[in-house]
């Protein structure tokens, strides 16, 4: 039961072989059997177990939806009320969330059931999730590596088998790199089309919620509960409702699937990228054409990022300030001594960082060389995809450089770990939607990334593709030890 | 790019972080590789571009100016370090 799709959950419910209690129940006896892959932050089962009771009675009544009854592991960033929501941070350790996310709202509406809140890199900062106030989280494939960041515990969890699926966010990566490091699917959509509400702001402008599933077929039915316009965030994109599954069984005859050298270069483990060539070929089996592009301002991705994520990191954290909620220090002198206190007290090492960049980039004499400068680098990135969507339908590499790292490897070098990133962020600085999906095996048997890049509000074309390389192999069904 | 000792204290206080004496020289020098990173971007010519401040150039939208929010200050106020009579407290201010 537990290593089954949404879509298998979904009729299993329908048919009575399983009530949503007694599916709640099982996935949180393996969520406590797992507890030492630490991807849980909350659970409670109570709470869960009243969800399922009242999606039972939705069902019986006839009035459930595609996903009414199945439990969902939502990171820990998301506000779910009568939750903590402590973003794997001190500084929100004991917070209670006091109203819905909107992405919350819809999966209630849809008749889904909270698992719990996983654990993740703080503040969403981070690629190992080890910055979490609450320790590490396991790789489920060796537990001496880490998951990724900075949505580890979701993707632990659905790839431990301990979720049937989950929400992640992504502002330079945190969907598809832990995704591609523990062999599951994850999908950013194009920025705006999740509502950002009710969702822990790191840098605004890049943020994106997004779900993590075993499958393209799961993200698609996940995407179509998670999309959708939401006037109380002023980015959320007003677009027709659409069926993110509509494309999963079109054909890939024609599809150009463009790739670039860059991508292959220096950097890359030999085991990773050659999982990736035979995806590729895979793909052009399938009926695709492959196409070599150029996104020659791509190596600059990193540098523009770390100027404005921190830059808006730096602004967004400034409320965090010990007055309205959160962890205050204990003693303090006087009210600045009290906002310096409790800001060294309540954030840990990486989000400390990342404040001190955001703030020097943007202090006075240094916004023009570097905020307003990676501005518009950021625009020479975006019309780089724009020009490479000219002559391809979709742009294929790998999601990140090398497999799962040990934990400690980068954990006291800001800047090695900031590389397995690399591939992932320009995406964001884009805006543009694009996918992970496991394609491989790479160092020690470790699960190996499949990265499907789109243009703006290809989703559905996106999830297609991947759906279609799934229908003609098996990477998507390996899962680690206890998770089969 | 490397960075003095006075200006991560300096760039502390306008962060309102305090950084004890044992994470000052760690903190120095992982800030100036982080800066020396971001400085390979200056190398590329960026005349004439426009800055991009925003992932899709949309226009925010407008809305009526109509109250759309219920009073939950009780709610939100539950989750407060310290709050009395419907006021957050912090230290004295004014002498």
């Amino acid at each position: 039961m537990h290593d089954r799709s949404l879509k298998q959950l979904s009729a299993a419910l329908a048919r009575r072989e399983i009530s949503s209690v007694e599916l709640t129940r099982l996935f949180l006896a393996r969520c406590e059997k797992a507890r030492a892959l630490n991807a849980f932050v909350s659970l409670d089962p109570e709470r869960s177990l009243a969800q399922a009771r009242a999606a039972d009675a939705r069902i019986a009544a006839g009035t459930g939806g595609p996903l009414t009854g199945i439990p969902i592991a939502h990171k820990d960033i998301f506000l779910a009320r009568g939750w903590r929501a402590t973003c794997g941070s001190r500084m929100l350790a004991d917070f209670v969330a006091p109203y819905d996310a909107h992405v919350i709202e819809r999966f209630d509406a849809a008749g889904c059931v909270v698992l719990g809140k996983t654990n993740m890199d703080e503040f969403a900062m981070g690629s190992s999730n080890e910055n979490s106030h609450f320790g590490p989280v396991k790789n489920p494939w060796d537990g001496a590596r880490v998951p990724g960041g900075s949505s580890g515990g979701s993707a632990a969890a659905v790839a431990a088998r301990i979720a049937p699926a989950a929400t992640g966010t992504d502002t330079g990566g945190s969907i598809r790199q832990p995704a591609a490091l523990t062999g599951i699917c994850g999908l950013k959509p194009t920025y705006g089309v999740v509502s950002r509400y009710g969702m822990v702001a790191y840098a605004s402008s890049l943020d994106q919620g997004g779900p993590m599933a075993k499958s393209a077929e799961d993200l698609a039915l996940l995407t179509n509960v998670m999309a959708g316009h939401d006037a109380r965030d002023s980015t959320s994109l007003e677009r027709p409702a659409e069926d993110y599954a509509r494309e999963l069984e079109r054909p890939l005859s024609g599809l150009r699937i463009g790739v670039c050298r860059e991508h292959f270069g220096a950097g890359l483990a030999g085991e990773v990228g050659a999982a990736v060539e035979a995806a590729i070929a895979g793909l052009e089996r399938l009926g695709a054409r492959r196409v070599e592009i150029e996104l020659p301002n791509n190596r600059l991705s990193l540098p523009a990022y770390y100027v404005i994520a921190p830059a808006e990191a730096s602004s967004n954290l400034s409320r965090y300030d010990g007055v309205r909620y959160g962890y205050r220090a204990k003693e303090y002198a006087d009210l600045l001594d009290m906002y310096r206190k409790t800001r060294a007290q309540g954030f840990g090492a990486e989000v400390k960082r990342r404040i001190l960049i955001g703030t020097y980039v943007l202090s006075h004499g240094y916004y023009d060389a570097y905020y307003l400068k990676a501005q518009k680098v950021r625009r020479l990135i975006a019309r780089d995809y724009a020009e490479a969507f000219r002559a391809c339908d979709v742009i294929a590499g790998p999601t990140t450089p090398g497999v799962a790292f040990a934990i400690g490897a980068k954990a006291s070098d800001p800047v090695q770990m900031y590389l397995s990133d690399i591939y992932t962020v320009p995406v964001n600085l884009a805006g543009l939607p694009a996918l992970s999906i496991p394609c491989g095996a790479g160092e020690a048997g470790l699960p190996v990334g499949l990265h499907l890049v789109g243009d703006y509000f290809s989703e559905a074309r996106l999830l297609g593709i991947a759906h279609r390389y799934q229908q003609a192999s098996d990477w998507h069904l390996r899962a680690p030890e206890g998770g089969r | 790019m490397r960075l003095s000792p006075e200006e991560v204290q300096q760039i502390a206080m306008l962060a309102r972080l305090e950084i004890g004496d044992a994470e000052a020289p760690a903190l120095q020098s992982q800030l100036s590789d982080i800066l020396s990173m971001i400085g390979e971007m200056q190398k590329v010519n960026t005349d004439g571009i426009e800055p991009m401040a925003h992932a899709r150039d949309v226009t925010l939208r407008l809305r009526a100016d109509e109250v759309s929010e219920p009073d939950r200050r009780d709610a939100y106020q539950s989750v407060a370090p310290r709050v009395e009579s419907g006021l957050y407290l912090v230290p004295k201010v004014i002498e």
